[in-house]
């Protein structure tokens, strides 16, 4: 699949890859990021 | 999927339309992440969220699948992900996203 373009939604996890990381990657492959969350579970 | 999440991406997808969307996973997880998928795809499986028994048919991928690595910037991937590469088991969550699609 070719990011570029792509409307990403960033699903990351607190005890594994954050949001925001996914998101820095995702536009740095050319896609959108239009939602980030980082779930929580405890 | 917590139902917060699943509210989330139903609601996006009703605004926008699927067309050009992708979810990105980060979990560490192999059954996170094979429920991830199922999730977004075909509706939670557990039958209690909002995407219960709601087809939305996305595509995900997760962070640490090659097809994201090689498409990314080499030192945004190695700041942002290097760390994660050492720390969680890569091959596990590659071989669950591989199962998820029904690929093995």
């Amino acid at each position: 699949m070719d990011l570029h373009g792509k409307k990403v939604i960033a699903l990351g996890e607190r005890d594994s890859v954050p949001g925001e990381a996914i998101a820095e990657v995702a536009r740095s492959a050319g896609a959108e990021v239009i939602e980030i969350r980082t779930e929580c579970f405890v | 999927m917590d139902p917060e999440n699943q509210a989330l991406i139903k609601r996006i997808v009703e605004e926008h339309g699927a067309d050009g969307i992708v979810v990105m996973l980060g979990a560490g997880d192999a059954e996170a992440v094979e429920v991830a998928v199922e999730t977004v795809g075909d509706g939670d499986p557990a039958w209690v969220g909002p995407l219960a028994g709601v087809q939305l048919g996305l595509p995900v991928l997760h962070i640490f699948e090659d097809e994201v690595k090689e498409q990314a910037d080499r030192t945004v991937y190695e700041e942002q992900i290097g760390f994660f590469e050492m720390t969680l088991d890569v091959e596990e969550v590659k071989e669950a996203m591989r199962r998820a699609r029904g690929e093995t």
